[in-house]
């Protein structure tokens, strides 16, 4: 099986600190991959790099075959990249369905959206509660309260269901269930399998070992700014996974 | 497929109802609350207030609706370049040149009918292709070069005024020369009369102008991109909007804008004098703006209340010239107001804290 997103030989230099040091990456349809690693080891740079919001120095990122070039996040969004940011990428000040349409706003149909390009309200709000009930974000009373007025955990919830709800290719997802607590972080864990039910492949960047370990085909161990190795979650333990990611072990045999 | 952990397992009992709680008793909280929700109230209580009290102050002559118009005709100019200057305020920048690109757009708009004979369509699209330049100019060196917005407007205001003062040799054109040639440049000043009111076609514009940026802001993509850059432009740039774009037309469109107040000025002013340049139109526009209740760290703020603002200071100056007060009372007092509408936006943020 051909996979559906690689990186080859990925380099990203901030100054004198090489976050990314020739790192490879592959993501297969329809899987769940899960990027661990210390803190440091690049996890992040290299999911950057993958959504675009980090143009790597050197190396090459492939997309169904095709070779890709983001330069920003938005040209990975139309590729068909869906992103849940650890920092969440939301405007405080505006409301749930504002953010969650944000750079792709339904207009009205007709005259009023064509010539004063009027956004459609009551489509975007219909559909950004559907979807926060779908992950049992309840909680949430309005629909049009700013984000800014949302717990932590409510605002991760908005987006993670901003990317179920978008992506059509890969879905990323950076410390998803970070903030959450058990029911949500459950119904984001239920989410991420429903996702990968409709078939979208999906990576998964997390510190939460038995979260990792439950839902992961593969996990990606990232150390020192390249792939260590890939392991099935099946044939390793927890502990076996920390100690290649911290360098107290080395894999014997590296699975591609 | 999931397999829940033992101390998961009693969710299946969790609930399923949307959340529902007691609205705040306090009063004060009440109030605090609507604010956030409604940052145009605030300037509206304070317009109404001050109405109230000239009136009782002055009864009938300040109640008159020729009072009550006449204020609408002295605030039309500043309040147009307190709507462009709103915009650029709500991308958390600041815009000083924006009172000078309109004297220079002005001084083109009259020399090119007076001077180069140019047919008054013309001379209107030179004002204003050359006052959308300059916002240009700002956005660019804001969006591209990433500087700073004071030190960038503070820049172009400098270099705007001076060369308007050298292109136009510091000649005053005089309203019978122009309108010997056109009427048109003083169309804005076209009275119209209903009983005692009187209200220009530049009020109408004004308030046209603020109706239709309410619109832009509030129901189309542009208007929610601009709080969203404003508010955190990470954030919008992530979320997939190109906020330099957005920050490129914002600094444009609120030089054309300032195309409008030129072409409304002349109808108000009737000639056309460049040393007018000098004129802190750009303080005027922004101290509006604050009293208007738009946070100068951007992303906050409703346009509507900007008109409020705009008017408060309209109403304070005609009711402290009808109590033949100091003219320094309206200076101190729009002081007072400018650190009053901060210290209650600050109030009204921590809603959210």
């Amino acid at each position: 099986m051909e996979p559906i997103l690689t990186g080859r030989g990925l380099v990203k230099r901030y100054g004198r600190v090489t976050a990314l040091d020739h790192a490879d990456f592959d993501l297969y349809p329809g899987e769940i991959l899960a990027v661990i690693g210390d803190n440091g080891a690049g996890k992040s740079t290299l999911i950057k790099a993958l959504c675009g919001a980090v143009v790597p120095d050197e190396g090459e990122i492939r997309l169904e075959g095709q070779p890709v070039h983001f330069t920003n996040p938005m040209q990975a969004r139309d590729a068909g990249i869906e992103t849940v940011y650890q920092t969440l990428a939301m405007s405080p000040a505006l409301s749930i369905a504002d953010n969650m349409f944000m750079g792709r706003e339904l207009r009205k149909p007709g005259l009023m959206g064509k010539v004063f390009r009027q956004l459609d309200r009551p489509r975007m709000e219909a559909f950004a509660r559907q979807k926060l009930s779908e992950l049992g974000l309840m909680t949430i009373q309005n629909i049009n309260q700013a984000v800014e007025t949302l717990s932590g955990g409510q605002r991760q919830g908005v987006a993670v269901a901003r990317a179920a709800a978008f992506g059509s290719k890969v879905v990323i997802m950076d410390e998803p269930t970070a903030a959450l607590g058990v029911k949500e972080s459950r119904r984001v864990l239920e989410l991420i399998l429903d996702v990968k039910k409709r078939g979208l492949p999906i990576i998964l960047i997390s510190h939460n070992m038995p979260h990792v370990f439950e839902v992961a085909d593969r996990i990606h161990i990232h150390r020192l700014g390249k792939r260590l190795c890939v392991i099935d979650p099946k044939e390793y333990t927890m502990s076996d996974a920390v100690a290649f990611m911290t360098g107290a072990k080395t894999p014997e045999h590296v699975m591609a | 497929m999931s397999q829940p952990q033992e101390f998961e397992k009693v969710l299946t009992g969790s609930a399923t109802t949307v959340a529902q709680f007691e609205e705040p008793k306090s009063g004060l909280k009440k109030l605090q609350h609507m604010l956030h929700g409604n940052p145009a109230l605030v300037p509206l209580i304070v317009l109404v207030a001050l109405v109230l009290f000239f009136g009782i102050a002055k009864g009938e002559r300040f109640f008159s609706a020729y009072t009550l118009t006449l204020i609408m005709q002295q605030v039309a100019v500043v309040g147009i370049l307190a709507a462009a200057q709103t915009l650029v305020v709500l991308t958390a920048g600041i815009d000083l040149a924006i009172g000078v690109i309109m004297v220079f757009s002005f001084v083109i708009m009259g020399n090119a009918v007076l001077s180069y004979g140019l047919p008054w369509p013309l001379a209107i699209l030179a004002g204003f292709a050359m006052a959308g330049f300059w916002g240009f100019v700002n956005g660019f060196l804001v969006s591209r070069l990433k500087l700073p917005p004071f030190i960038v407007t503070l820049g172009t205001w400098n270099i705007v005024m001076a060369i308007c003062l050298i292109y136009s040799a510091n000649e005053t054109m005089r309203e019978a020369d122009l309108t010997a040639i056109t009427g048109a440049l003083h169309i804005f000043g076209t009275p119209i009369k209903i009983g005692g009111a009187v209200i220009t076609l530049g009020v109408l514009a004004m308030i046209g102008l603020y109706v239709a940026l309410w619109y832009m802001l509030n129901y189309t993509a542009f208007g929610r991109h601009i709080y969203a850059v404003g508010d955190d432009s990470d954030a919008a740039d992530l979320a997939g909007i190109r906020s330099n774009n957005i920050l490129l037309k914002t600094y444009t469109l609120a030089g054309l804008i300032a195309g409008l107040a030129a072409w409304v000025s002349i109808g108000r002013n009737g000639s056309i004098s460049p040393s007018t340049v000098t004129t802190d139109y750009n303080l005027q526009a922004i101290t509006a703006t604050v009293i208007g209740g738009i946070s100068l760290f951007g992303g906050r703020g409703s346009i509507l209340g900007v008109l409020f603002g705009t008017l408060i200071v309209g109403v304070m100056s005609m009711g402290l010239n009808m109590l033949n007060a100091d003219p320094q009372w309206k200076v101190l007092l729009t002081g007072g107001l400018i650190i009053g509408a901060v210290a209650v936006d600050q109030w009204i943020r921590k809603v959210s804290g």
